[in-house]
């Protein structure tokens, strides 16, 4: 099914007779579930951008790359650098900025601005009766009745299927700069991440790859400041090492897109996991789980790992944080299973905007 | 404001409601007297009170929910309370309910630099966490206007936002995890050091939802160090279009600065006359603050000022040194003061995408002629979040619904040219109305079922938010 817009969604949706899988344009087959096909590529285009206002509205089978090529044009960007999952998960076809929130995707720069959740400052959808829905808007400050903004963003399609968003964007950066340490074990690579950003000089990425000993630090902004900031780090870092400084715009763009998607996973065999912990728990969580090889982000916040196969929860035990299955055929929910209370919640409000249960059913299992 | 009809039944019990609540809690937190739950009856929206039937004070999430059991026994609508400093109701008592306030909840427990965050109980005020962590150079980002009294937890409750919001966000996006009580008294953690949701956002959803969802009790929160400077600077234009011009541009210019605040010519005349801070007589005027080493401020200002010189301003003034900085940003600081010193105002926080700046200001301008009421603007131009301020007379027979009619045009007004009713207080009681303006019913309808989800009885804070026509049918069930 290709409805072409939203009322057409809606009816589609309303004669619906069984499971229905959500698709943007295919490219994050994150998590199981059967059904026919419903594609959101007819619902595309941006309607709305007013760059003096940050603000792009945009329906939801827009291909990602038509809104950063329209944000360029201004010298604007998402700024939460949403991942492309295409490499790592093998996949082909072109990213939709509906399947971004739906996953809520991000990337490095999640720790220093915020996740894509944090941009969203609207949303329509048509629930899993039929409903059109609206909520939020197209302003920045918004606090007129609940945020299912929010609770849309992430939801997997399982609350409704997302035909429009509006987006906070910002201005795009004159300089970009990588600074590297080398060597270092984990333990102290997370005390040289927190220590950057429990600094006031503002870095927007931070990540540590144990196969190649390197840990990145990314600063951004107009020259003479990255320039400052650089050598400000570099004083503030300094008893963990010397910091190596690169300011290649395209050896920076590259560096950072390679983090942001994992790269260095895509060619090898095994599961891959995501975890977001707490990043002083991180190197610990990491010494426990036996993992092939494993890649920090977010300061220590997000762990990549690669494994065998088999369930990493179980290795994990009772931690502080979640772990979500990104690739893999092993037999365990792709999402970390929640306490009694947050599940009946969950269950609650599934029962509330899909009754009959079609939309991506189990898929957030 | 209508509100709806105390349940009487509830009220007849009322000796052994504070009877069994006196057995969960301490003595001094049971307050049940007429005299004393005056104190309660009413928040920052003065203009409506209403004593609530007894105030419970809890000192921790087990007393909290020892409360919360006992009032869902026995159908008892509770009102959570922070520190009472909503401008929109949100705190407002029915005759019938139990305020449940966590003033006595204001510890810090636990504060950790490395992973940048602190964990506090949601009583402590807003400026009592940074000054929890200021020691360290570390500071909690947003900040509301009272922030000196209001708590965490009608911070989280109203989403609050601040004058700095353009680079560091609201409430929701310094908010890492909660734990909450339901109002059947299940204790629910959601959250905590670690970033973003493991299944669906209801951290998301929670944040904003005006105390309908549950209580919560404790707070994890993003802080963040402090930038090395600030430094604001201060330009006036002859009119509102070409300051709205001006902050586009700076936008769209890649500079992000901390705070954009606009004024307009009749709140500079009643800051002038009060605080003297020295500002030009103009039509609006604009304080852009930038952070960062001076070096970087002095690089970002000299990219704005070449912006703001550009547009032909009447005056334009850089801060030199904190003395000049503070005397820019006085004005501003004092202006809700001021206003208040002309005469009793209302202040409106609706929200407009910042292009129709120019024609929301002239019409709200032609509004103030035909309601025969003066209105001055204060605005976080950056976002679009005006704040316009309504002067009335409150002991003109007349004056405050005249006023409120007014209020509501503005309102009806930022939801036409495509903003919202409110940016950054709330909707309590004040817009609970006019929902209806912004939402389709299936909008609302969507938002009551996720109520319907954490407290299906509707008891806690069940009058506010939505029109009372809409939720009448699931508060009388």
């Amino acid at each position: 099914m290709t409805p072409e817009n939203e009322d057409d969604l809606a009816q589609m949706i309303t004669g619906a007779s069984g499971p229905l899988r959500i698709v943007g344009g295919g490219t994050r087959p994150i998590g199981r579930c059967a059904g026919e096909a419903l594609s959101t590529a007819q619902l595309s285009g941006i309607t709305l951008y007013e760059p003096g206002a940050l603000t792009l509205v945009a329906k939801a089978g827009t291909p990602v790359a038509e809104i950063e090529t329209a944000l360029a044009a201004e010298n604007q960007r998402l700024a939460f650098e949403p991942m492309d999952h295409r490499a790592l998960l093998g996949t082909k076809g072109t990213p939709t900025i509906g399947g971004v929130v739906a996953a809520n995707v991000s990337g490095p720069r999640r720790i220093s601005v915020g996740a894509c959740r944090d941009f969203m400052l609207g949303v329509r959808f048509v629930d899993g009766t039929g409903t059109i829905i609206k909520n939020g808007g197209r302003v920045m400050k918004n606090v007129t009745g609940y945020d299912l903004v929010k609770l849309l963003t992430g939801s997997y399609g399982t609350l409704g299927v997302l035909t429009e968003v509006s987006l906070k964007v910002l201005p795009a950066v004159a300089t970009q700069a990588t600074l590297t340490l080398d060597g270092l074990d984990d333990a102290t690579a997370i005390a040289a991440m927190s220590a950057s950003l429990s600094s006031p000089y503002e870095v927007t990425g931070v990540a540590h790859d144990p196969a190649t000993g390197k840990t990145c630090f990314r600063l951004e902004g107009f020259a003479d400041s990255v320039a400052y900031r650089a050598d400000a780090l570099a004083k503030a870092l300094a008893k963990f090492g010397t910091l190596d400084v690169v300011d290649d715009a395209r050896t920076v763009k590259a560096t950072w897109a390679a983090i942001r998607d994992v790269a260095a996973f895509a060619d090898q065999p095994g599961d891959v996991w995501r975890l977001s912990v707490k990043p002083s728990d991180a190197a610990g969580i990491v010494a426990g789980i036996g993992a092939k090889a494993v890649q920090y982000d977010w300061g220590g916040g997000l762990i990549w790992a690669l494994t065998q196969g088999g369930d990493l929860r179980a290795a994990l035990g009772d931690f502080k944080g979640h772990a979500t299955l990104i690739r893999g055929t092993a037999d365990v929910p792709t999402f970390q299973p929640e306490s009694a209370p947050l599940a009946a919640i969950t269950a609650g409000l599934r029962a509330k905007f899909d009754p009959r249960g079609i939309l991506n059913p189990g898929i957030m299992s | 404001m209508e509100m709806p009809t105390p349940n009487a039944a509830v009220i007849s019990r009322k000796d052994q409601i504070v009877a069994r609540l006196a057995k969960v809690l301490p003595p001094d937190a049971v307050i049940s007297d007429i005299r004393e739950t005056k104190a309660y009856e009413c928040d920052g929206l003065t203009a409506y009170r209403c004593p609530p039937m007894c105030a419970v004070l809890p000192a921790n999430t087990g007393e909290v929910v020892a409360v919360l059991k006992i009032c869902h026994e026995m159908g008892v609508p509770v009102v959570p309370r922070g520190s009472g400093t909503s401008l929109a109701g949100g705190a407002l008592p029915t005759a019938d309910c139990v305020i449940l306030g966590v003033a006595k909840m204001n510890a810090v427990i636990e504060t950790n630099y490395d992973d940048r965050y602190i964990r506090v109980q949601s009583g402590r005020t807003n400026l009592s966490v940074t000054g929890a962590v200021e020691q360290n150079g570390f500071f909690y980002a947003p900040d509301p206007s009272s922030q000196l009294a209001c708590a965490i937890a009608g911070n989280i409750a109203m989403n609050s936002g601040g004058a700095h919001c353009l680079k560091y966000g609201v409430t929701t996006n310094n908010l890492l995890g909660i734990t909450m009580v339901m109002m059947d008294g299940t204790v629910v953690e959601i959250g905590g050091a670690h970033l973003d949701a493991g299944g669906l956002d209801l951290l998301g959803v929670i944040c904003g939802s005006e105390g309908q969802l549950g209580v919560v009790t404790e707070a994890t929160l993003r802080i963040l160090h402090k930038p090395e400077g600030a430094r604001p600077v201060l330009m006036g234009y002859d009119s509102s279009e070409v300051a709205g011009q001006v902050v586009t541009d700076i936008i769209k210019a890649g500079v992000l600065p901390v705070a954009i605040e606009f004024m307009d010519r009749p709140c500079i005349e009643a800051t002038e006359n009060f605080a003297k801070a020295g500002y030009p007589m103009c039509e609006a005027l604009l304080i852009v603050e930038v952070e960062g080493s001076d070096a970087e401020i002095d690089a970002q200002l000299a990219l704005i000022m070449k912006i703001a010189a550009s547009h032909n301003p009447v005056e334009l003034r850089e801060a030199k040194d904190a003395e000049e900085a503070g005397r820019i940003w006085l004005g501003r600081k004092s202006a809700f003061g001021a206003m208040g010193q002309i005469n009793d105002y209302m202040c409106l926080d609706g929200t407009i995408p910042v292009s129709s700046l120019p024609h929301v200001l002239r019409r709200i301008g032609e509004m103030s002629k035909q309601f025969g009421l003066d209105v001055g603007n204060v605005f976080h131009a950056g976002d679009g979040n005006m704040h316009p301020l309504i002067l009335f007379d409150a002991n003109k027979p007349g004056d405050l619904e005249l006023c409120e009619e007014f209020g509501a045009e503005i309102l009806k007004l930022c939801v036409e040219v495509g903003g919202c009713l409110t940016g950054e207080h709330g909707v309590g009681i004040e817009k609970r109305d006019l929902m209806n303006v912004q939402f389709a019913p299936a909008d609302i309808e969507a938002q009551m079922a996720v109520k319907d989800v954490f407290d299906p009885a509707w008891l806690l804070n069940a009058a506010k938010v939505f029109p009372l026509a809409s939720s009448e049918p699931r508060r009388a069930a």
